[in-house]
């Protein structure tokens, strides 16, 4: 069993090595007339852009992915620069035809966007043309050494039960080289699909295929990153079921966000887009899904017939009704624990980092400032882009609603959510962004304090403050604290994940949905001691 | 000001000064030689094993005792002067009160076994012997074999704490099965199955005779007394049980049995000093209780009602219905009110017995023969709510009643198999009843 374990591990790391090493394979260039078709379709009417891609991505056959990026961001840049140039040249000149004229042959497309569309058409190599067998040597050898690592634990893990043996001995989970080693390697990963897609070209190659069969189109950055996730999640659920093989809860609970997350976020919307209708993810729910009161969306929804009246019906009332009323009966959990994709990944791969996250009080007052701050920034950004898509007017207070959506996308929406979300697991926790980020959590959070029928109740006097439950608690709640005075834990935070009632020792927490009344009680003498002490203290 | 002084840091003492810092101003300093912070001792275990590192054993953030203007000493309180009201520390420092309270815990039992006091010897119980046993058993290279001495709670977890680093462990039990003097033998045998599912080597009806050095004067083997059988190994843990740590005490005036003699209100015989926790000694039981209860809980209870007393609110001990957990390796274990093993129960007490058959799962529900009043559940396996025993066992009543709503108790996570309707079918088959299983009903779970 050991020595599959072993060799899964060897297996998996050619796999990661492989997959890392193919970013820099295959040449990419050009021909005249792919060019030239580009340039159409794209409606590019500058010169320089044309001569300048010509010279580098034309002419130059054997450019590997940076070298053609450079080519692609060099000439798109060298265009601009030009025709900012003759812009004010003609301003200086008060020749306002002239400068008038200029604006036609500026190009607002995104340098390493561009340059990744080129490529997407431009690659030759192993990637490109060996899919198959590339394929396997990354995603294949990567899959079957993970699983080869992970599944001799049923085994080797011994009787069902709580197994958190060494945890903190490890390096990989307890900030050792391999927790940072894995640090850098998803930060690089999530600055590499957010804001360098070209270079990672090549990864999308692997799997046009599969994209092909499910949308009938090739790969975007967006379906290799849908596609990573669920293989990610799928293993790593494989991981959950044997380790909480004991715990039907924690069972169904990872079945339920992976099948959300295969079904849901990745094979309905590629479907959706195959019969031609909008890409949409039918369980993201406003705020979480920022973008959905964008004029863009707004637009292409309304003018998708019925189905986009469909979907635009069924955000407003997923948020507006949905969500709150199952948070009342359920608690937050029964979005960020059983359906949502960022909260899968966070309890698939996250697994074996909760015991990470901060439980100090600092942190929790971090917490609450940074949450809310981005509620209130995602709820003023949505009022700027409805005021812009009902009045058509671009500024509102002065400030382009244009330019706030932008900071958003970037701030929140990429850095936030992505780098250091998922990026920070093995430093801060699993759950970095639904603690602190998510403005869907925070909005959730609210219900779930004031109006639920949730709780974590705890059982009397039992806990001995061994402090499992506050270790091990992703979302960084100080469960204890609650426990040993023998009060309910009512948390807005709380992700109803289960897992400090899974790893109590004295059986104290018990994840539940009852009565509104009860549901907090302060208490200070606990159950078990002198019944007239017990009134009398916590009257 | 008043200046209440006390005596260790653990959960009895800690509690003491929360409840006393909630209704007075007075001067608060807490004394102890071990940690300067107070940390739960039920969680050592998880330390060493690498679930948790020792900073998230103390349940309270650093800053806190200096916000709640407690204030902690880190030293060792040689004796006291209880006529001058003055504490003397082994540093040769001192401390004077006003009022002490004495929560100083306790301390392995040694029952002079030759060798006792090699290197390589330690029991489990204070940060030290942690630290003492992450240097004599960091891996199985350093340590092939430890042999722990005595079948207790303390005893099983050591040995799980030493499996967890994969090093092999011979397990020496008085008994002819394990805690059988506490457990019925139906649970006590499912725990000795489990000990050796395992790969512990539980050896019962085994005694330590001594314990061998090698040159250097560390730990080489140990001689079983009933065998003679010598067994290599380079650590021997010592968990036969615990006695209350107050030699200290002893030129102090301060009445001592076993622990420190107190009162109903913990008051000792001299006049402002009391004593709580493992090392209070009841002058008669109360109920059927011990007179030294060395748990977790009870040391809490103890400090939250001496905090009233302290206060101008004198406030007997009164403990309500006994319960307590623990946990053996992977299985768990809760009770609510009294069951006594085969061997401790009385004539009128009676069982009835509940075994999954495959599942490690077992109850076992301890009534009156003759009223059928119900006196106590042993639970392993399932999880059941402390607040519906506690209100069962104050209304007396008859099991009928507990099985009939056996469903508003069971605390198990959700979508876990419930259990309740086979157990009721045993008990209707063995007892010739109908009683049929209600549903399980919010309403009266918060009924109080
Ligand atoms: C490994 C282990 C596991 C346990 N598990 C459980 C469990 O699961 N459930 C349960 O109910 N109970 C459990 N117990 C028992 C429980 O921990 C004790 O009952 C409880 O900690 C006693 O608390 P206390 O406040 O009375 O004393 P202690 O926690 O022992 O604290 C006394 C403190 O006083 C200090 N002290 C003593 N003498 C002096 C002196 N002269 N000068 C200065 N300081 C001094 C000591 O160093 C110590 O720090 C366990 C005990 C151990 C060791
Ligand atoms: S309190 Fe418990 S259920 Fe809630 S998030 Fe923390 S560990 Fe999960
Ligand atoms: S894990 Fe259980 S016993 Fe330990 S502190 Fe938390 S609630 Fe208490």
């Amino acid at each position: 069993m050991k020595i599959i374990k072993q060799s899964g591990l060897i297996i998996f790391l050619i796999g990661l090595a492989t997959f890392i090493g193919i970013i820099f394979t295959g040449t990419f260039s050009l021909t005249q007339s792919e060019l030239d078709t580009f340039i159409k379709e794209k409606g590019f009417k500058s010169e320089v852009i044309k001569t300048q891609l010509k010279n580098t991505i034309v002419e130059n056959k054997d450019l590997n992915i940076f070298e053609f990026s450079s080519g692609v961001t060099t000439a798109l840049e060298t265009s601009n620069n030009h025709y900012n140039k003759l812009i004010s040249k003609y301003n200086s000149e008060k020749n306002w035809a002239k400068k008038g004229e200029q604006y036609q042959y500026k190009i607002s497309d995104k340098p390493h966007s561009l340059s990744f569309t080129l490529a997407k058409k431009a690659g030759k190599g192993f990637a490109a043309e060996n899919t198959a067998l590339a394929w396997f040597l990354t995603f294949g050898l990567g899959i079957i050494g993970a699983l080869m690592f992970i599944i001799p634990d049923v085994i080797l893990l011994g009787k069902p039960g709580i197994k958190n043996d060494g945890i903190f001995l490890n390096a990989a989970t307890n900030r050792g080289w391999i927790g940072w080693f894995a640090f850098i390697f998803l930060v690089t990963f999530y600055i590499l699909l957010y804001f360098y897609p070209d270079y990672i070209v090549n990864w999308v190659y692997l799997v046009d295929p599969i994209s092909i069969s499910i949308s009938g189109n090739p790969a975007g950055q967006w379906f290799l990153y849908g596609f990573l996730y669920c293989v990610v999640m799928t293993v790593m659920a494989i991981r959950m079921y044997i380790k909480y093989r004991h715990n039907k809860y924690q069972i169904l609970r990872t079945t339920s966000v992976l099948f959300f997350q295969i079904v849901f976020a990745f094979l309905i919307p590629e479907i959706l887009v195959r019969f031609n209708k909008p890409w949409y993810d039918f369980k993201n729910a406003f705020p979480l899904d920022y973008d959905f009161f964008f004029q863009w969306n707004l637009k292409e929804l309304l003018a998708s017939g019925g189905f986009g009246l469909f979907i635009l019906v069924w955000g407003i009332v997923l948020t507006i009704v949905i969500v709150p009323v199952m948070v009342y009966f359920f608690g937050k959990r029964w979005y960020c624990s059983w359906v949502c994709g960022c909260g899968g990944l966070a309890e698939t791969l996250g697994d074996p980092y909760r015991q990470l996250s901060s439980k100090t009080l600092l942190s929790w007052r971090v917490e609450r400032i940074i949450i809310h701050s981005v509620l209130i920034f995602v709820l003023v950004m949505t009022g700027f882009a409805l005021y812009t898509f009902f009045t058509q007017k671009g500024v509102v207070l002065g400030i382009q609603t244009q330019t706030i959506k932008d900071i958003y996308g970037f701030l929140i929406g990429s850095i936030f959510a992505g780098v250091i979300g998922t990026g920070f697991y093995p430093i801060f926790g699993n759950r970095v962004w639904c603690r602190f980020g998510c403005p869907l959590a925070a909005y959730l959070g609210f219900v779930q304090r004031f109006k639920s029928r949730f709780r974590i109740s705890t059982n009397g006097g039992q806990c001995i403050s061994c402090g499992n439950c506050s270790t091990y608690c992703e979302q960084g709640i100080d469960v204890r604290a609650y426990a040993q005075k023998g009060e309910n834990i009512v948390r807005s935070s709380c992700v109803g994940c289960g897992v400090c009632s899974a790893v109590c020792p004295r059986g104290v927490l018990k994840l539940e949905n009852g009565p509104e009344k009860g549901r907090i009680n302060p208490t200070e003498i606990l159950l078990g001691n002198d019944v007239d002490l017990m009134e009398l203290v916590n009257k | 000001m008043k200046h209440i002084v006390i005596i260790g840091n653990g959960i009895s003492g800690v509690t003491a000064a929360r409840h006393i810092r909630k209704n007075s101003d007075s001067k608060i300093t807490i004394v102890s030689a071990e940690t300067k912070y107070f940390f739960s001792r039920t969680a050592l275990m998880y330390v060493y094993m690498g679930h948790m590192k020792f900073e998230h054993t103390q349940p309270y953030e650093n800053w806190f005792w200096d916000k709640n203007n407690i204030e902690l000493k880190e030293a060792f309180v040689g004796n006291i002067d209880t006529s001058k009201k003055i504490l003397n520390f082994t540093n040769s420092e001192t401390l004077t009160y006003d009022t002490l309270i004495i929560a100083t815990g306790s301390k392995p039992n040694k029952f002079g076994w030759p060798g006792q006091d090699l290197e390589g010897v330690m029991g489990m119980y204070h940060k030290q012997d942690l630290e003492k046993l992450e240097k004599y058993a960091p891996d199985n290279k350093t340590c092939k074999r430890a042999v722990i001495v005595g079948g207790g709670l303390i005893g099983i977890e050591l040995a799980e704490m030493l499996r967890s680093r994969k090093i092999p462990v011979t397990f020496l039990v008085r008994e002819t099965s394990f805690w059988n003097g506490v457990l019925p033998a139906q649970e006590s045998k499912m725990i000795n199955n489990h000990i050796k599912e395992h790969h512990i080597d539980l050896r019962l009806n085994t005694n330590l005779k001594e314990i061998k050095a090698d040159e250097n004067g560390r730990v080489k083997s140990i001689i079983i007394e009933e065998t003679g059988e010598e067994i290599l190994c380079d650590v021997v843990g010592l968990t036969a049980g615990v006695t209350p740590n107050i030699d200290f005490l002893k030129d102090s005036g301060i009445e001592l049995g076993r622990g420190v003699k107190v009162n109903r209100f913990l008051e000792t015989n001299i006049k402002d000093i009391y004593a709580i926790g493992d090392c209070a000694e009841q002058h008669e039981a109360i109920g059927q209780r011990r007179n030294i209860e060395a748990v977790w809980y009870t040391g809490r209870m103890m400090g939250e009602t001496v905090a009233q007393t302290i206060c101008h609110k004198k406030t007997a001990y009164k403990p309500g219905h006994w319960f307590n957990s623990a946990k053996f390796l992977d299985l768990e274990y809760q009770t609510y009110g009294w069951v006594f093993s085969e061997k401790g129960k009385k004539e009128n007490e009676a069982y009835f017995q509940w075994q999954h058959p495959v599942d490690l799962k077992c109850i076992t529900i301890s009534f009156d023969k003759n009223t059928h009043q119900f006196l106590g559940i042993n639970t392993f396996g399932i999880r059941m709510r402390h607040e519906i025993f506690d209100k069962w066992l104050t209304e007396n009543q008859p099991i009928e009643h507990v099985l009939e709503y056996l469903s508003d108790a069971n605390f198990d996570p959700e979508f876990y198999k419930l259990h309740e309707a086979e157990i009721l079918a045993k008990f209707n088959k063995e007892n010739n009843t109908n009683i049929l299983l209600k549903k399980k009903s919010w309403k009266r779970i918060f009924a109080r």
